[in-house]
């Protein structure tokens, strides 16, 4: 069993699509793995080559619109587990659904869920391999 | 503590049943047919769940990075009533091993968990515990200590208090972290020495593994009531830690008692002859519950090695990737992973070192000026052995730093090719890093 960072994922999420502008971002990401990004933009509109698939959604979007923000700042990231689903397929939403009512409590549940759902939908493919 | 609640018992009914049931021939040494109970922990979960199934009865802890879940786990579990325990939400850790050393005084099983800065900040009431010799038993979830700041993992924390009279021992995953603790405080309660157990910052406190979780029932055969020869107690009223002048003298009721002297040549003993009772109390709970802890290290295809790997905690099991890669190449390579540092097992790391040319040590810590402490205490234990091998020494990991098991390969490569050129440094050690 290794203990090491992972060095070649077979997804990399991206929650800030600025980030994109840094080559190390997606540097090791396996050949026909996901590249799952944060964005308004179409995956095709990212113009990011390389030996892997890009999925887009905007988690962004949909946070403000459910209000799932604290601080002022939207939560992406559980929304995200939606678009990352929608792209590998490694896991179901029921499934993690299941895991949001065990770990969040009160009124985060729904709207945490909603928020997973909804970008599930909207995430647009780019399969390339 | 003990004035201040009277009548206050810590002896509940459940475990007092199943203390009795140890009482019957060979039942405590009868094979767990329960199923397997298997969960996704993390390290600092398996911590505390362990703590719950030794029933322990007062916690004192003040939360800090990476530890926080593991109070925030036994908070739950006391205020939840799943664990019967006094939680003493306590101002510093200074005082945390203070209220575990008074608890402890007056008869109760004491746990707490801290990190870094917490253990250094106990460092004082640590020396209290062990020069006392109370089983308090202590999760140290490894992590860096500044300056710099840095809230990452290496075992500079843990080594820091390796003088304090503690027995120490290392998990290398998560079902370790749990098991250690339940053995711990039959260890500690039978040997009278306060036991730490040490698990990686993040590397297993918070990374997800599957834990078999023994049922209560189980734990309850292995781990009996704790039953402490002294207990302070305002009905029979003793002296306790007086002043102890160096040599022996006679007390209030005539005994001529120990000097100080004599007391810390007790505690030295009591830790060197520790290591049966750890290898007994392992061995028993691996009849109980499957999963054999009869040896202070793990040894991983080191019969046939001429090279060995040696390292301390989750740094072993990285080793062990390392050691497939080097077997691959032809090598002959074999991992020994450190279970137990205090006390250190000599004699059989200098007998399962035996056929070693090469020994190569991988330290998650640094004496300033010296070397690993791991590394020193090969090399003290080899002394006047029949062991002729080479051993260096690399520093790797610290404040968080990745260690991949290919960088652990070339390090075992490069001071393979060293040692056959002659030029293998031995007098420092070598660093993993970019200077």
């Amino acid at each position: 069993m290794t203990v090491s960072q992972v060095e070649n994922p077979d997804a990399i999420v991206v929650l800030d699509h600025t980030l994109l502008a840094y080559q190390e971002v997606i540097s090791g990401l396996n050949s026909g793995g996901w590249l799952v990004v944060n964005s308004w933009q179409l995956p095709q509109e990212l113009n990011i080559k390389g030996d892997f698939n890009t999925a887009t959604a905007d988690a962004t979007k949909i946070c403000r619109e459910l209000e799932l923000m604290v601080g002022g700042l939207p939560m992406v990231n559980t929304a995200m587990l939606g678009a990352l689903a929608r792209a590998t397929q490694i896991v179901d939403i029921p499934s993690i659904e299941k895991v949001i009512r065990k770990r969040f409590t009160n009124n985060a549940i729904d709207i945490n869920i909603a928020a997973i759902e909804k970008t599930y939908e909207i995430t647009k493919l780019d399969r390339t391999r | 503590m003990h004035a201040g609640m009277p009548g206050k018992s810590y002896n509940h009914g459940v475990t007092k049943r199943s203390c009795q049931k140890t009482r019957e021939v060979g039942d405590h040494l009868k094979k767990n047919t329960n199923k397997a109970n298997v969960r996704l922990l993390d390290g600092n979960q398996a911590a505390a769940e362990g703590a719950k199934l030794s029933r322990v009865q007062v916690i004192a802890a003040y939360p800090i990075t990476p530890q926080t879940p593991v109070t925030e786990a036994l908070s739950e579990f006391v205020e939840t009533g799943k664990l019967k325990a006094e939680y003493v939400a306590v101002e510093s850790e200074h005082s945390a091993m203070a209220v575990c050393t008074s608890a402890s005084i007056v008869g109760a099983r004491t746990f707490t968990a801290t990190s870094a800065h917490g253990l250094a900040y106990m460092h004082e009431m640590l020396h209290w515990a062990a020069g006392a010799r109370l089983p308090v038993v202590l999760a140290c979830v490894n992590r860096a200590i500044g300056a710099p700041w840095n809230v990452l993992n290496d075992q500079q924390d843990s080594i820091s208090q390796r003088d304090t009279g503690w027995i120490q021992i290392y998990a290398r995953n998560n079902q370790e972290i749990l098991d250690s603790i339940i053995q711990a405080y039959k260890i500690a309660e039978t040997v009278y020495v306060p036991v730490m157990v040490c698990y990686d910052g993040y590397v297993l406190s918070h990374t997800e593994m599957p834990v078999d979780i023994p049922s209560q029932e189980d734990v309850d055969r292995f781990l009996p009531t704790y039953k402490p020869h002294t207990v302070l107690d305002p009905a029979n009223p003793k002296n306790y830690n007086l002043v102890t002048l160096a040599d022996p003298r006679v007390n209030a009721e005539g005994i001529l008692c120990h000097g100080y002297m004599e007391l810390r040549y007790l505690l030295q003993e009591a830790l060197q002859n520790s290591a049966e009772t750890i290898t007994k109390v392992g061995g028993e709970f691996g009849e109980l519950f499957g999963r054999n802890y009869a040896n202070m290290f793990w040894k991983d295809n080191t019969d046939d090695a001429d090279i060995v790997i040696v390292a301390m905690g989750s740094l072993a099991m990285e080793a062990k990737v390392a050691m497939d890669m080097l077997r691959e190449d032809g090598l002959k390579v074999g991992v020994l992973g450190l279970r137990v540092f205090r006390p250190f097992p000599k004699d059989a790391l200098a007998k399962a070192l035996e056929k070693a040319r090469l020994i190569v040590v991988f330290d998650k810590n640094i004496s300033y000026g010296s070397e690993g402490a791991t590394s020193s205490e090969i090399k003290s234990a080899l002394y006047g052995s029949k062991v002729n091998a080479a051993i260096r020494n690399f520093i790797v990991g610290l404040g968080g730093r990745d260690v991949k098991a290919r960088e652990l390969a070339d390090a075992v490569r490069q001071s393979l090719t060293s040692l056959k050129t002659g030029g293998l440094n031995i007098a420092h050690p070598d660093w993993i890093c970019y200077i």
